[in-house]
């Protein structure tokens, strides 16, 4: 008896300029679109052409939550894609190929694996360009899965409207015949989706959901100098800067989208600039101006491996230490670690709420994983969301004071521009009117002040959600990115009857503590799992907490985990 | 009206005795005044050293923020409020050095800013190093056998910048600095104001007999301020005489000009309570 089975893990592979990653989501919203859960991930060398690119979509009725990797529907765009990726295919996968250009007797594929031998060139060009094989290999895909052609069509005719209206018809056409192609001939797959009811889904990815929530909580500056993975904010918020008013400027090197968005901030604009870790590195003594000068600011840092440029495309979560010491001195900070799209848009919409309502410095640390995996989730809900600007003053009071002593440490703030008053922002200690003092005596009372902000801040944020039953015996603990893969992996221990929770930090720093100090005392087994290699989440906890972690599982390939290793990982714990 | 005393502050400056800073210090009151600025829609804008402590003696807003990024902050609050007048205070170390990529891109974005650098040829508050503009030769802490590089001409600099009002000043002319700062800040588009300021404590070449004796005013004689060949040529001669005042200006678009998202309010003035994203997250279906 043939096992069927509801869910796919798709893979196509090519060169770059190929036109791989956009046909990913393209499947990825059609698949939504069809009432079903996509995950995609990519991995691309850092060239703009040529060099191995694979996308990947996981395909399921349930939510899709992490790449997969077992694939069982392989597209392959040149031999390399079937060299590379033979190992990653289940069974029963099938390989759709163009017997012209790939001979597949040269592989040692499996006499169980379904081959289909698809002359993709031959029909992109007749349609159009040689490019238009992603298109055809689309087509053939959706059919041998079962699916309906129609919102395929809806979805290429979106996709080149305005611009390439002259592009729809012949992709159009191209991909009907990689379809009919499949359904002409009697294939049998075991991989079969079917349309399901739900609707109202939407297929994003951290970065687009980031920078939504960030428009919606009027977002009105961005300054931001281009560095993989971050530099789709960038374009995204220039794609809207006039639809919502907002200035986005590309500056001349980091250091100066830093100093600018404490300019925004300081003048009254909710004000954003996102970078990776090279350009972090150059922001690093405008983050304590900021907290010096108590201006409200939010930096995305989309980590990707370093050191230095590292390893440009891939995904890391290397840079918590970091993050967390970046700038002389003590200041108070704050980091958001979203671990999926939903949080990717609640960081958007929240940080700027809490930078203005502390006046102080917001991180968001995204990773490549997330800022680039678009994910089918819930369209978001931001029903209930209420702009919060602190304690900003449209009058300046009687003998104002721009940092005045307060018993949360947080000083009644006034924009430049209010009339009646006048006051100083000064990167040097001063005193409650900003002019520098250097006594003992206002030092520490304004190191208490600032510092006291953290507090206030921490008993304010929810402690770490707890996912999993309750009493289990074995507990992870992880922040960030590694989310998704580790509920993966709690499902399929759960169906090995093996019982896990899990504790997600997606708050990362102020650490609230309490739901930690429980479950560590209630576990038997703890696993603390990072994508770095020094386990710097680990750190942090020991650094607040005491607690030292026995078993870590910590990836550093420039690769984020897949959910098997971290189901082995849990069999293997003592 | 604003009256000069209206922008004296209770702290008194800590710059030593004699020093040029001082006369920048009194030739910006006496243009904010001139113009009749509401003190509380300036921002004057510094990095660091010791010009940098000028916004603290000036009653209007300030920000004193790091060395050499005075001007991507100034650029922020810009951005954010056009309808605040920005002045950036800087130095020749924090200007035209650290800072100096900032320059060049503020002048070729021409954003509405007037920018007065401090030039005293040296580091004065970490006491007497050799910087960007000092003197080929000129013997510092640092450079103890003679500077070697040739120094940066600022103006030469900003014309090929494409800074929109090129002045340069001498801190021992308030009159003339005065009219330059007033001029700079009312011109349309980014000002570049160069200033002669001798440092009486580590400079013992540029002081202020040397420039006595050397400076001239480039606008008692006919010239053409348009002329951006003459302003280049004239911007070169410092040998035994040494041209200061408007070297150039031309009108053009001011970057927030070019901004449709400006056009109605600045956008610290603009309403962020109902946004609706509605039709964008629409796309992502
Ligand atoms: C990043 C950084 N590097 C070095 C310094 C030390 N520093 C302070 S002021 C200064 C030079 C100032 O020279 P200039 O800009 O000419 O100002 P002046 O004191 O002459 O007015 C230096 C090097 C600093 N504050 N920050
Ligand atoms: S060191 Fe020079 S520039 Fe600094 S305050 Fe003294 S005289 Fe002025
Ligand atoms: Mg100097």
């Amino acid at each position: 008896m043939i096992l069927m089975k509801d869910f796919v893990n798709w893979k196509i592979g090519g060169e770059a300029g190929y036109g791989i990653l956009s046909v990913g989501v393209m499947f990825g919203k059609f698949c939504t679109r069809n009432g079903l859960f996509a995950f995609n991930s990519s991995e691309f060398p850092s060239l703009v052409r040529g060099g191995h690119n694979t996308v990947q979509l996981i395909v399921k009725k349930t939510p899709a939550l992490s790449q997969y990797f077992e694939v069982n529907l392989l597209v392959a765009l040149n031999a390399e894609t079937i060299e590379k990726h033979l190992n990653e295919l289940s069974s029963d996968a099938a390989i759709i190929f163009d017997g012209k250009e790939i001979d597949i007797k040269k592989y040692k594929t499996k006499k169980s694996h379904v081959l289909i031998d698809i002359p993709l060139t031959e029909i992109a060009v007749r349609h159009g360009k040689k490019i238009m094989r992603n298109t055809v290999s689309l087509g053939a895909s959706i059919a041998l899965l079962g699916l309906e052609f129609d919102k395929l069509e809806q979805l290429i005719k979106e996709a080149f409207a305005g611009k390439k209206d002259a592009l729809i018809p012949i992709n159009i056409a191209a991909a009907k015949e990689g379809f009919n192609f499949i359904k002409n001939r009697n294939i049998k797959f075991n991989y079969q989706l079917k349309e399901q009811k739900q609707k109202n889904h939407i297929f994003i990815n951290a970065n687009d959901a980031f920078s939504l929530g960030a428009v919606k909580s009027g977002l009105k500056f961005v300054a931001e100098y281009p560095m993989t993975p971050s530099s789709s904010i960038l374009s995204f918020m220039a794609a809207h800067e006039l639809q919502y008013d907002i200035v986005v400027k590309q500056t001349e090197d980091e250091i100066a989208a830093m100093n600018m968005i404490i300019g925004g901030g300081f003048a009254g604009a909710r004000s954003l600039t996102a970078t990776s870790g090279g350009g972090f590195s150059l922001m690093v003594e405008a983050l304590g101006l900021a907290g010096m000068t108590e201006t409200p600011a939010v930096v995305v840092e989309s980590q990707r491996p370093g050191p230095s440029t590292g390893l440009p495309t891939m995904t890391e979560q290397g840079d918590l230490m970091f993050a967390l010491n970046a700038s002389q001195g003590e200041f108070p900070r704050m980091i958001i670690a979203p671990g999926d799209v939903t949080e990717a848009f609640e960081a958007g919409l929240n940080s700027f709420n809490f930078a203005e309502k502390y006046q102080l410095l917001v991180l968001v640390l995204l990773d490549k994983y997330i800022s680039e995996g678009n994910t089918t989730v819930k369209e978001f809900d931001y029903s209930k969301f209420k702009i919060n600007r602190g304690k900003l003053l449209t009058k300046a009071p009687k003998n104002y004071l721009r940092y005045a002593f307060t018993s949360d440490g947080i000083s009644p703030r006034v924009l430049p521009g209010t009339l009646g008053t006048v006051y100083k922002a000064n990167g040097d200690e001063h005193n409650e009117k900003g002019v520098s003092d250097e006594s003992e005596e206002n030092r520490i009372k304004m190191m208490n002040k600032r510092m006291k902000k953290l507090d206030v801040l921490k008993k304010e944020l929810p402690e770490p959600k707890l996912y999993g039953d309750k009493n289990a015996k074995i507990s992870l603990i992880a922040w960030g990115s590694t989310k998704g893969i580790i509920l993966e992996a709690i499902n399929e221990l759960q169906k090995q009857k093996i019982k896990v929770n899990f504790l997600h930090y997606n708050y990362v720093f102020p650490l609230k503590e309490k739901k930690l100090l429980e479950l560590i005392k209630k576990s038997k087994k703890v696993l603390l799992v990072e994508n770095n290699m020094t386990s710097q989440f680990g750190k942090l906890i020991a650094q607040e907490t005491g607690i030292l972690f026995k078993n870590k599982l910590l990836k550093y390939t420039g690769r984020q985990f897949y959910p098997h290793e971290i189901v082995n990982a849990v069999r293997k714990l003592k | 009206m604003t009256e000069l005393k209206d922008l004296n502050t209770k702290e008194i400056p800590t710059w030593c005795p004699g020093c040029g800073d001082f006369m920048i210090l009194a030739s910006i009151k006496k243009a904010v005044a001139d113009m009749n600025l509401n003190p509380s829609e300036v921002v004057v804008v510094s990095g660091i050293g010791c010009s940098a402590g000028l916004p603290h003696w000036i009653e209007t807003y300030g920000f004193h923020s790091i060395h050499g990024r005075a001007i991507p902050v100034a650029t922020g609050i810009k951005l954010a409020n056009h309808g605040l007048t920005v002045i950036v205070v800087s130095g020749d170390g924090d200007g035209y050095g650290i800072g100096l990529n900032h320059l060049i891109h503020a002048m070729r974005r021409n954003l509405d800013i007037t920018f007065i650098g401090h030039n005293n040829q040296i580091y004065g508050l970490t006491l007497g190093q050799t910087s960007p503009t000092s003197t080929q030769g000129a013997k510092t802490v640092s450079t103890p056998h003679g500077s070697i590089e040739t120094p940066i001409n600022p103006l030469s600099l900003g014309l090929a910048s494409g800074a929109t009002f090129v002045a340069r000043g001498y801190a021992g002319n308030t009159t003339q600095l005065t009219d330059l700062i007033v001029k700079g800040t009312k011109h349309r588009g980014f000002a570049l104001i160069d200033v002669f300021q001798p440092c009486v404590t580590w400079n013992k070449i540029n002081t202020f007999d040397f420039f006595k004796q050397r400076v001239y005013d480039l606008n008692s004689e006919k010239f053409n301020t348009s002329d951006l060949n003459a302003a280049f040529s004239r911007c070169q001669e410092l040998g035994e005489r040494i041209p200061t005042g408007l070297f150039y200006q031309t009108e053009t678009d001011t970057y927030s000009d070019d901004l449709p998202q400006l056009k109605e309010k600045p956008l610290v003035k603009q309403n962020i309570t109902n946004v609706d994203i509605k039709s964008v997250l629409n796309k992502y279906k």
